[in-house]
């Protein structure tokens, strides 16, 4: 089953194989995965949807709370959220077949990004469904090349950013009695 | 106060200051600044002969002290050379700091001489890992690798620096503290779950205290032993966790699982609540998971919150350090013993009746033999003549399992192995790191005749820093383990487990210049074993064992951990 993963993460190398390993370790496929920098250019925001057996859900969720560029890991599938995906579409054309070409699109709410003898460049947003459709119906008016953004999706639900604060270096031995104290909010 | 440093006198400096006294390791072209930088510093440099046996070596001096031990290797070969030890230390929970050195920044990426992408082969391997990129962040990252390796639920972390960062100078400015916001460590346990901990464990009839690893990692043997006094339950050391409880504690069964004892396994399947501390519910332990402890509710207490539920769902989850939550968990019984304790008197009487039952049935027994050394004899020898106080350390076999049947241990980190990857070649060089650690303990690396070979190289090790290591080979002239499913399970066809050409253990060890001695009759065991721990340094010491020896109680796999195979089957009568 499709599982929705919203992840907070720090901006660093290595960060975005430590959080595919948990997926590829456990040969799950990957369906799409974005990410990008959030306010604070630190942090990105990713999204990542993944086929993985419903049983295992929390258990890949709490594996990647575990590593330590992960700030915050929230599963999406079944909360509430907004989902969309960004489809980048070209299509060849004959000439008597663009004006249905755009009225398509209008229904759509598709905008045309590009116009040429050969036929236009499209762009459309929608969730997952309504982008799959659009393709299908631009499909039967020509030959189609499509670039898919994957699905970004943002949390209705927003939960409180726990973050551990700082502790002293040095000596580790010592520190190992850390309290939760290390924890704020 | 800044001063101008080279980056591996930095590294060595902040070394110093996390404590590090001792790094096993092994040089190479890109770690030639660092060494250059050592020749004049206080940490002492141990020169192991593979740079696998640093990291084995490093976990000896950790899982032996609870410190953090320190390797380092070269780039590419020496890198890669690591990786089973990082997964040896990553499964089994051990703080582990790993410096390895990698080609100039400017060289990366371009197939430059002894490279490898030490970063990315090392990610699934260790508990966190750093590329270094910037001199800058040198102290920075040591000391967070420090942190992340000691702290929450120890493990390996890897530091690769590259040989112009090392040879760079920059202004050090030592580092007073480190944030990691997204690292989150819960130590204290819910209250609540707490208290609802203490309810559950008054109304059980049957509880039963399975107790791991976890117990050692977060030193919490004092609070085990106050916890199972106060409750009165049978409790289990799993095979990380031996020692502690001590061996010779009343309530203390053994260990469980595939060669547990009869009545650890029987205990844990007629158990009415298990309590979970600090271990992770291994197919080892377990058997087949849907027959496991069926009867049996589950608190589960672990400071790894993705262990919980993993593989057996927790009625009651904990999260949290066993030392403070069972401190915590002992603090909310004492305060409830006097109206709760009495609840249950009678099936709790029922339940220790039965479990001594269990216990008087079928008793770990060692076997004997007049005419030849048998496996277990000589594990029971072991374990008298180091009386509770020496560090073992084993290799990984047949013999692994019987040194932890018949070896009592009363104290954590005494009993040192390879548990969760089964690392053979482990032992012997994971005892070189105990010794360093412990220079007044005697130190045993009980090993294989298989896995002994694996580490035959450290003997040089021993000899050249003149160790307090006395190697027990326990040498029955097979990979025993895998022959005995050979012969359990594939009809005797025996295939690759015959080790022939043995080498002659007096030669071998007096071409390095110790004694080494070779024995086979069971007349000869005890002398053997007090020369050997009478002279002083290195010795080794090859016992010829029964070689068809089989490792019983044994619960095959697929089976439930009730369903043991208990013996050897038992030669039909002919009649007459
Ligand atoms: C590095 C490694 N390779 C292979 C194995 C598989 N294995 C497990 S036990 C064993 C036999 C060990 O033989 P030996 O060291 O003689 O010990 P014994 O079982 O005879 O006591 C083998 C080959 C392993 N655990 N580790
Ligand atoms: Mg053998």
């Amino acid at each position: 089953m499709l599982q929705v993963i919203s992840l907070l993460v720090e901006n660093k190398p290595g960060a975005l194989m430590r959080i595919t390993g948990v997926l590829s370790a456990r040969g799950y496929n990957i369906e799409s995965l974005t990410v990008a920098r959030t306010l604070d250019p630190t942090l990105s925001r990713m999204t990542i949807v993944v086929d993985v057996d419903a049983r295992l859900r929390t258990a890949v969720i709490k594996q990647m709370n575990k590593l330590l560029n992960v700030l915050q890991v929230s599963d999406l599938t079944d909360s509430p959220a907004v989902s969309r995906e960004l489809v980048l579409l070209r299509i060849r054309t004959s000439q008597e077949a663009r004006t249905a070409i755009l009225k398509e699109a209008e229904i759509f709410g598709a905008r045309v990004v590009d116009s040429s003898l050969e036929g236009f460049a499209i762009e459309a947003t929608g969730d997952t469904e309504k982008m799959d459709e659009f393709i299908n119906v631009m499909r039967s008016y020509g030959d189609i090349d499509v670039t898919r953004s994957g699905l970004v999706a943002v949390s209705l639900d927003p939960k409180k950013l726990r973050l551990s604060g700082p502790v002293p270096a040095g000596m580790a031995a010592e520190k190992l009695q850390l309290t939760d104290g290390v924890l704020n909010g | 106060m800044a001063t101008l440093m080279s980056g591996a006198k930095i590294l060595l400096e902040c070394l110093v200051r996390e404590g590090v006294d001792c790094i096993f390791g092994y040089p190479g072209g890109v770690t030639l600044p660092l060494y250059d930088a050592m020749y004049e510093n206080p940490i002492r440099h141990v020169l192991v002969r593979h740079e696998q046996n640093a990291c084995f070596a490093a976990e000896g001096y950790a899982r032996s002290t609870g410190r953090v031990g320190v390797c380092c290797a070269t780039s590419g070969p020496g890198a890669t050379n690591l990786v089973t030890g990082l997964v040896d230390a990553l499964m089994d929970s051990i703080p582990v700091v790993a410096i390895t050195g990698q080609v100039s920044t400017g060289l990366i990426g371009s197939d430059a001489f002894q490279e490898a992408d030490t970063f990315g082969i090392t990610r699934s391997c260790t508990k966190h890992n750093y590329l270094v990129k910037n001199i800058g962040d040198l102290p920075q990252v040591i000391h967070e690798a420090f942190h992340i390796a000691s702290s929450g639920r120890p493990g390996p972390v890897l530091v690769d620096i590259p040989k112009d960062i090392f040879q760079g100078q920059a202004h050090y400015v030592p580092v007073s503290s480190i944030h990691l916001p997204g690292y989150k460590v819960f130590t204290e346990g819910h209250t609540g779950q707490i208290r609802r901990a203490a309810q559950m464990i008054w109304q059980a009839e049957r509880p039963f205290v399975y107790a791991g690893g976890g117990i050692v990692a977060s030193g919490a043997s004092a609070e085990l032993r106050e916890f199972v006094e106060l409750i009165d339950a049978p409790a289990v050391n799993t095979l990380m966790g031996l020692g502690a409880l001590p061996a010779d504690h009343p309530n203390f069964i053994s260990m469980p699982g595939m060669h547990g004892s009869y009545a650890a396994n029987m205990g844990m399947s007629g158990s009415d609540l298990l309590i979970a501390l600090g271990v992770r519910f291994d197919d080892r332990v377990t058997g087949r998971l849907a027959a496991f402890a069926p009867h049996a509710k589950v608190i589960h207490v672990d400071i790894d919150p993705s262990e919980i539920g993993k593989n057996r769902a927790a009625d009651l989850p904990i999260v949290g350090d066993c030392k403070r939550v069972i401190a915590r968990l002992n603090k909310v019984l004492t305060e409830t013993a006097p109206a709760e304790a009495g609840r249950n008197s009678e099936a709790r009487r029922n339940w220790w009746r039965q479990i001594r039952q269990w216990k008087e049935e079928h008793p770990l027994t060692p076997a004997f033999s007049t005419t030849e050394i048998k496996p277990q004899h000589l594990m029971v020898e072991i374990d008298r003549i180091s009386n509770g106080r020496a560090i073992v350390s084993a290799d990984v076999g047949q013999h692994q399992m019987w040194a932890a049947q018949f070896i009592r241990f009363n104290e954590p980190r005494l009993w040192l192995n390879s548990g969760g990857l089964g690392s053979m070649g482990f032992g012997l060089p994971a005892a070189i790191g105990a010794a360093f650690a412990n220079p007044d303990k005697i130190v045993f690396a009980v090993v294989g005749d298989g896995g002994f070979q694996m580490s035959i190289p450290e003997l040089a090790t021993m000899a050249n820093y003149g160790l307090n290591v006395k190697v027990v080979v326990m040498n029955n002239g097979y990979l025993g383990m895998v022959r005995q499913w050979q012969s359990l399970f594939y009809n005797n066809r025996l295939c690759a487990v015959e080790l022939e050409a043995f080498p002659d253990a007096a030669k071998l060890a007096g071409a390095y210049g110790f004694t080494g001695r070779t024995i086979e009759s069971p007349a000869d065991l005890v002398p053997a074993l007090q020369e050997a721990i009478r002279e002083p340094g290195p010795y080794l010491l090859n016992v010829r064992v029964s070689p068809n020896e089989n490792v019983y109680p044994m619960v095959p796999a697929g089976a439930a951990i009730n369903e043991m195979v208990l013996g050897p089957p038992k030669p039909v009568a002919v009649p007459k």
